[in-house]
C-alpha cells in the first residue's frame, strides 16, 4: 500500500489525478474505522494533512470559505460565533480526541446520513468548493449528497472548502441519541433563521438515504411569520403552528428501522425537535429585535 | 508497602495505566512471533460440507492452516459441560463459531489467508426463539436436547392463597461485558513439546486443564501466565484464544500471538444470558408476602458456558432479599442458535433483580403503601429460611440498606426551564439535562422520577463445588530487611486484588516489604477472579499461608532468643506482649528461608434437590441497596440518570477505596443495561457488534454515586468481609428502571429502556 503526502494543494491534484482510487486521509476518524473493520483496502492513501491550505479560513465575497481541513475543536473555538448552527453540531460530534481530528472534509467526504456536519450546512444553505487538475466547481451543500455514504465528488476530485454565509440570525442544532454524549445520531435537526430575506432554513439529519431539507416546513413557517409581519412585531407562534411545523418535518423525512431506533421514533423525534428549535430561535430573534 | 488492611495504598499498577505504560496482553510481543487469525462460521446454524485449505496455504507469509482435524486431543471443551468444539467439526451452532486458523508473519497475512479458507456450508434454519426451544417440534442442537437446566424450587404450601395479587412480565435484553482489552495472548513453544501461554484470563488453573485435554498433554507441559489483563466480568471464563494460539504454537514451533478486533471480540466471549421472567406475587393486606411464582426463561445460546449455574441463581433467589412463606420457581436454561451466553458481573441475579423490584413496586401500588416501607416489611434478616429452605448466617441488614439510602439527601430539584428571550435563553447547562449537548431539552418536557431497589446474591461457588484456593508465602531476609514474598495463581483482572494481597501479607506478617509475584500456574489454583469471592477465597489463602509463616518464625524466636507468651510480628521484628522489640527479623532469620503453601476451602455448599430446590447451596450472601434519580424528557423518551445513591454491607473494607471502586463500577454498569447496553441479535446475527453501536455510559452518562459503605462483619470469612464486586450491578439498574416508571408513569417491562419504549410513537 502506497503513502502518498503532498505538501501542496496542487502537488495533491496532481496526485489524486495520477492515483484516482488512492483515497484521501484527513483526520482519519472515518478512514482508520473503516480499515480497522476491514471495510476498505485502498491500493493508496492520499495524506491531506500537511497540505497548509485546506486548514485555513477567511472571507470570501461576503461568504466564510473554512478548509476542508478545519477541525471541529477550530470550528467551535475559532467560528463559533458566525456559525452557531455548525458550532453547536460540532460540539455534538464525539469525544473531544474526535473533535480535535475530526474535520468537515472528512464529513463530507464520507456523506453519511448521519454526519453531524450536514444538517447546519443544509439549512444555511452552504456551497461545496470540488477541485481536480481540470478546474474547480462549487454545488449547492442538497446537491452534494447523492445517497447513504455517496456524494458528488468525482474520482480525480478532492474536498477543497465550503462556502458559507456567517449567521444571518438564530440558529440551532440538536439531536437524539441514546447516550448523553460520544453518540451516533438517531436523528438531527437544524434551523437556521435569515430575518433579512425573511426565510428559514432546515436541515434532517439521519432520518433518509442523505442528509435532506424540508421545504415545506419552511414554506409553512415563513408563511406564518410573514402573515403576521412577525418579522417585524416580534410575537409568540401559536402552538399549532408550532405543531404543523414539527409535522412538515417529520413528513419530509424517510426514515427506516435499524439497530439505533425505529422510523416512527425518528419521525416523532423530529417534530419534537423541530418544534422545540423553533422555539428556542425564535426567542432569541425577540429578545434580539 | 507496609499498608495494612484496612488501609487504601496506592496501586502499583495505577500509574502505569493512566500513563499508558502498562503491558495488557494485546502488547505482548516475541522473537520471531507469528500472528494467528481465526475463521468464523458467517451463518448461525449450517453443517459443514467441506473445508478447503488450499488457497490460505499458498499466500506467501503463511505458515501454518488448521482445522478440527488437527486438534490431537478433547475436540470439545466447556466450563460445566463439554460441549463446545475447539474447532467445528460437522456444524455450526453460532454466527462467529471458530472452524479454521491461520498462522502468518503479519497480522494482515493472516487475516487474508482467513478469508481463503473456502468452507461449504449447508445454512439450516436457525433456532432462535428460546420458547420454542423448550417444545418438541425444535430441532435438537445438542444430543441430550435443548434444554441445558431445569431448576424446580417447591418452598411452602403451594396452594397458598393471598388478598391481593399482581402479576407481571419482563424480559431482559443481551449485555455484554465489553472489556476494554480484547481476547489476546501470546503462545511460546519449549523444545520439549511444551508450551508457555501467556493470556488475560480469570482462571489459569481452568484454563490450564482444559487445554492439557485439548493440546493431549500433561498439564506440567501447559505453563500459563497471567498478562495484563483489560477487564473481564465474567467475559474470560471460557476459552478464547488459548486453545488456538497454543495449536497454532505447537504445529509452527514459533510463538503465535493472536489478539481479537473489537467485532471479533463480541464473539469471542459469552454474554450476560437474555431472560424472560413471569411473576405473580401475593400478599396479605399489610403488605406481608404469601406466595411468589415465577417462571424464569433464560436464553443460553449455542453452548452451556456457565448457564448451569447462572440459572441456579437466577432461581435461588428469584425472590429476592425478602422473607417469602411460600414460592414456586421454575426456570430453564435453553440452547439456541444464538450467540452463547454465561458468566457476566451478577450472575443470574441481576435478570430476577428487575423482575421481583418491578414486582415489589407494583405490589406497593396495589396496596397503597410506600414501596421503601413494603420491602423493609419483608426484608430478610439474619436467620431468615431463604426459599431454598438455607438459613441465612452472618448479616443481612435488607431494612437498614434501604433506610439509609431512603434518608439520604436528595439532590437538587430541577433547574427551572430554560425559556426567556435572547440570546441568555441558551445559557442553561446542557450537560446537566437528558440529551447532554446534543441539545435536545432546556428544560421542556423533563420530569423527574426517584426509585428504589434491593438486591443480594451468593458470594463463592455455590452447589458443592470445590471452591478453594492455594497461597505460597516465603520470608527472607534481603539487603538486611525481611521481605514476605506471596505467590498465587489469583487474577488481578483490574479489581486491586494484587495490593489486597500484599495489604493482607503486610498486616499479618508485620513487614513492610511484600512483593506479590505474577500469577502462573508454577503454584497450585486460586480458583477464579469470579463471583465476588477472589478476596474472600485467595484473601484467605494469603492470610492462612502467612499465619503458618508466623507461627514458624515464633517458634524459632522462641528456641533462639527465649520465649515470651504473647509476643507477635511488627514493623519488621518479633515484639513482645508490652509492645518491646525483642529481635529484628533480619537479624532472627539470617540466611533462613521460612516458606509455607496452604490451601483455603470455606465451607462446603450442597446441590439443590432436584425436586424441590432445597438445599444450603451457598456459601454466603451480599446485600446492597440503591436508590436512583432520574430526569427523562417525556416527549423524546430521552433519560439522564441524576444521581444514584447505594448502601452495601461489605462486611469488613480491606481497602475501602477499592470498594468504592467497586461500588461506583459496579453501578456504571448496571445503569448500561438499565439504559442503553445491549447486543442486538436478529435471525442468530450479532447487529451491533462494535463500539459504535453497542453503547457503554460515558463519564456524561454516570452520575455520581452517594455511598454508605457498612462493615457488619461475617462469623465465616476471613476478617469478616464479603464479596463486593456483584451486588453494585444487580439493584443499581432495577433502582434507575423504578425510577423511569415514576417519572413516566409507564409499565416499562423491559430493558434496556429505549427512547421509543417511552413515548408513543
Ligand atoms: C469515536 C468516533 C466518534 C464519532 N462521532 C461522530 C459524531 O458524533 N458525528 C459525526 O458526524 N461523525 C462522527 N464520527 C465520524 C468522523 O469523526 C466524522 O465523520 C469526521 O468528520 C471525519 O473527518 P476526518 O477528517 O477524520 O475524515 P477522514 O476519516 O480522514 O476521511 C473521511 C472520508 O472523507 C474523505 N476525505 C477527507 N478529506 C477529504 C478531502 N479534503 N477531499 C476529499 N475527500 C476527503 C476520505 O477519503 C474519507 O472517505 C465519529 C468517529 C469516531 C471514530
Amino acid at each position: 500500500m502506497d503513502f502518498l503526502q503532498p505538501a501542496t494543494w496542487t502537488e495533491a491534484l496532481a496526485m489524486k489525478a495520477a492515483h484516482p482510487d488512492a483515497l484521501p486521509i484527513a483526520g482519519g476518524t472515518d478512514v482508520m474505522v473503516e480499515i480497522n473493520f476491514d471495510r476498505q483496502r485502498p491500493p493508496a492513501f492520499l495524506d491531506l494533512t500537511r497540505i497548509a491550505e485546506l486548514s485555513g479560513w477567511g472571507l470570501d465575497d461576503g461568504m466564510l470559505r473554512v478548509g476542508a481541513g478545519v477541525t471541529y475543536a477550530r470550528l467551535i473555538g475559532e467560528l463559533g460565533d458566525r456559525l452557531p448552527g455548525l458550532a453547536m453540531a460540532s460540539r455534538t460530534v464525539g469525544s473531544p480526541q474526535i473533535r480535535n481530528r475530526g474535520t468537515v472534509g472528512g464529513n463530507l467526504g464520507s456523506a453519511s446520513p448521519a454526519g453531524d456536519a450536514h444538517p447546519p450546512l443544509l439549512a444555511s444553505r452552504a456551497i461545496v468548493e470540488l477541485a481536480s487538475t481540470a478546474g474547480t466547481r462549487r454545488l449547492p451543500a442538497h446537491e452534494f449528497f447523492l445517497g447513504p455514504k455517496r456524494n458528488a465528488m468525482r474520482k480525480d476530485e478532492l474536498i477543497r472548502a465550503f462556502l458559507v454565509e456567517p449567521a444571518q440570525g438564530p440558529q440551532q442544532f440538536s439531536k437524539v441519541g441514546t447516550r448523553n454524549a460520544m453518540v451516533i445520531a438517531v436523528c438531527s435537526f437544524a434551523l437556521a433563521l435569515e430575518p433579512e430575506r425573511r426565510r428559514v432554513g432546515t436541515g434532517i439529519g439521519s432520518a433518509a438515504p442523505t442528509p435532506v431539507t424540508a421545504p415545506e416546513a419552511e414554506r409553512f413557517i415563513e408563511g406564518v411569520l410573514g402573515e403576521h409581519d412577525m418579522w417585524q412585531k416580534p410575537a409568540p407562534v401559536a402552538e399549532s403552528a408550532l405543531v404543523r411545523f414539527g409535522e412538515l418535518v417529520a413528513a419530509a423525512a424517510r426514515p427506516i428501522d435499524d439497530v439505533r431506533g425505529t422510523a416512527a421514533y425518528r419521525r416523532h423525534a423530529l417534530a419534537v425537535m423541530a418544534r422545540r428549535s423553533f422555539v428556542w430561535a425564535w426567542n432569541e430573534y425577540r429578545g434580539a429585535v | 508497602m507496609s499498608a495494612r488492611i484496612g488501609d487504601s495504598p496506592r496501586r502499583a499498577d495505577g500509574p502505569p495505566k493512566v500513563r499508558g505504560d502498562f503491558a495488557y496482553s494485546s502488547d505482548l510481543k516475541a522473537g520471531g512471533m507469528l500472528w494467528g487469525a481465526t475463521v468464523r462460521s458467517p451463518h448461525p446454524y449450517a453443517r459443514i460440507l467441506a473445508i478447503d485449505t488450499t488457497e490460505a496455504r499458498a499466500l506467501p507469509g503463511v505458515l501454518a492452516v488448521l482445522t478440527h482435524l488437527d486438534v490431537p486431543g478433547r475436540k470439545l471443551y466447556g466450563l460445566e459441560i463439554q460441549d463446545q468444539p475447539v474447532l467445528a467439526m460437522d456444524v455450526v451452532r453460532c454466527w462467529g463459531e471458530a472452524v479454521a486458523l491461520v498462522a502468518a508473519d503479519h497480522p494482515e497475512h493472516a487475516r487474508r489467508a482467513a478469508q481463503l479458507v473456502r468452507v461449504t456450508y449447508e445454512v439450516l434454519e436457525p433456532l432462535t426463539d428460546p420458547e420454542r426451544a423448550l417444545t418438541d417440534d425444535a430441532p435438537r442442537l445438542h444430543p441430550g436436547g435443548n434444554i441445558t437446566r431445569y431448576v424446580k424450587i417447591r418452598h411452602g404450601d403451594q396452594k397458598a392463597r393471598a388478598d391481593v395479587v399482581v402479576n407481571g412480565e419482563y424480559e431482559i435484553g443481551m449485555q455484554d461485558q465489553a472489556p476494554l482489552g480484547p481476547e489476546s495472548g501470546l503462545a511460546i513453544p519449549d523444545s520439549a513439546g511444551g508450551v508457555d501461554l501467556h493470556v488475560a484470563t480469570q482462571w489459569l488453573h481452568v484454563d490450564r486443564d482444559q487445554l492439557a485435554g485439548i493440546l493431549s498433554l500433561p498439564p506440567d507441559k501447559v505453563r500459563l501466565r497471567l498478562a495484563g489483563v483489560g477487564g473481564a466480568f465474567g467475559a474470560r471464563e471460557d476459552l478464547s484464544m488459548q486453545a488456538h494460539a497454543c495449536l497454532l504454537a505447537l504445529r509452527t514451533g514459533r510463538p503465535v500471538k493472536m489478539s481479537y478486533s473489537r467485532p471479533e471480540s463480541f464473539v469471542g466471549h459469552v454474554h450476560r444470558h437474555p431472560g424472560k421472567l413471569i411473576y405473580e406475587h401475593g400478599a396479605t393486606r399489610e403488605g406481608k408476602l404469601v406466595y411468589v411464582k415465577a417462571r424464569v426463561l433464560l436464553d443460553g445460546g449455542a453452548y452451556a458456558s456457565s448457564s448451569t449455574a447462572v440459572i441456579a441463581n437466577a432461581c435461588c433467589f428469584a425472590v429476592g432479599p425478602y422473607e417469602c412463606p411460600n414460592a414456586t420457581v421454575d426456570g430453564w436454561v435453553v440452547y439456541t442458535n444464538n450467540p452463547p451466553c454465561g458468566a457476566m458481573r451478577g450472575f443470574g441475579s441481576v435478570q430476577n433483580c428487575y423482575a421481583h423490584e418491578a414486582q415489589m413496586d407494583k405490589l406497593a401500588a396495589a396496596l397503597g403503601m410506600d414501596p421503601v416501607e413494603l420491602r423493609k416489611r419483608n426484608a430478610m434478616k439474619t436467620g431468615s429460611r431463604l426459599i431454598t429452605g438455607q438459613v441465612v448466617e452472618g448479616s443481612a441488614p435488607v431494612a437498614e440498606l434501604l433506610d439509609r439510602i431512603k434518608k439520604m439527601p436528595l439532590p437538587s430539584p430541577l433547574p427551572p426551564q430554560g425559556a426567556g428571550l435572547g440570546r441568555g435563553a441558551r445559557k442553561v447547562d446542557l450537560t446537566q439535562l437528558p440529551g447532554g449537548v446534543s441539545n435536545t431539552t432546556h428544560g421542556e418536557g423533563v420530569v423527574r422520577g426517584v426509585g428504589y431497589a434491593v438486591g443480594f446474591k451468593n458470594v463463592g461457588y455455590s452447589e458443592g463445588f470445590d471452591d478453594y484456593s492455594t497461597a505460597r508465602v516465603r520470608l527472607s531476609v534481603v539487603n538486611g530487611r525481611p521481605r514476605a514474598e506471596v505467590h498465587t495463581a489469583a487474577a488481578e483482572v483490574g479489581q486491586g486484588l494484587v495490593t489486597v494481597q500484599a495489604q493482607i501479607a503486610a498486616t499479618e506478617l508485620g513487614v513492610s516489604d511484600v512483593v506479590v509475584l505474577d500469577a502462573d500456574t508454577q503454584v497450585g489454583s486460586a480458583g477464579s477472579s469470579s463471583a465476588s469471592r477472589q478476596t474472600y477465597v485467595t484473601g484467605g489463602a494469603v492470610k492462612a499461608a502467612c499465619e503458618a509463616v508466623r507461627e514458624r518464625v515464633l517458634a524459632l524466636a522462641q528456641s533462639e532468643i527465649g520465649g515470651s507468651t504473647g509476643a507477635r510480628l511488627e514493623s519488621d521484628a518479633v515484639v513482645s506482649s508490652r509492645g518491646e522489640v525483642m529481635v529484628t527479623l533480619g537479624t532472627l532469620l539470617g540466611d533462613a528461608v521460612i516458606e509455607e503453601t496452604r490451601e483455603f476451602r470455606p465451607r462446603r455448599t450442597h446441590r439443590l434437590d432436584s425436586e424441590t430446590g432445597q438445599a444450603d447451596a451457598h456459601l454466603q450472601y451480599a446485600f446492597a441497596a440503591h436508590r436512583a434519580v432520574v430526569d427523562v424528557d417525556i416527549e423524546l423518551g430521552l433519560v439522564r440518570v441524576v444521581e444514584l445513591a447505594t448502601a452495601q454491607d461489605v462486611g469488613k473494607a480491606i481497602n475501602p477505596q477499592a470498594v468504592e471502586g467497586q461500588l461506583e463500577g459496579g453501578a456504571a454498569q448496571g445503569l448500561g443495561l438499565a439504559v442503553m447496553e445491549e447486543i442486538q441479535v436478529k435471525d442468530g446475527v450479532i447487529r451491533n457488534a462494535s463500539f459504535t453501536d453497542y453503547l457503554l455510559p460515558t463519564i456524561l452518562d454516570m452520575p455520581p454515586v452517594r455511598m454508605d459503605i457498612l462493615e457488619l462483619g461475617d462469623p465465616h470469612s476471613p476478617y469478616g468481609l464479603k464479596g463486593v464486586g456483584e451486588p453494585p450491578t444487580i439493584s443499581s439498574g432495577p433502582a434507575i428502571v423504578a425510577a423511569i416508571r415514576a417519572a413516566t408513569g409507564r409499565p416499562i417491562t423491559r430493558v434496556p429502556v429505549r427512547p421509543h419504549d417511552i413515548v408513543d410513537t
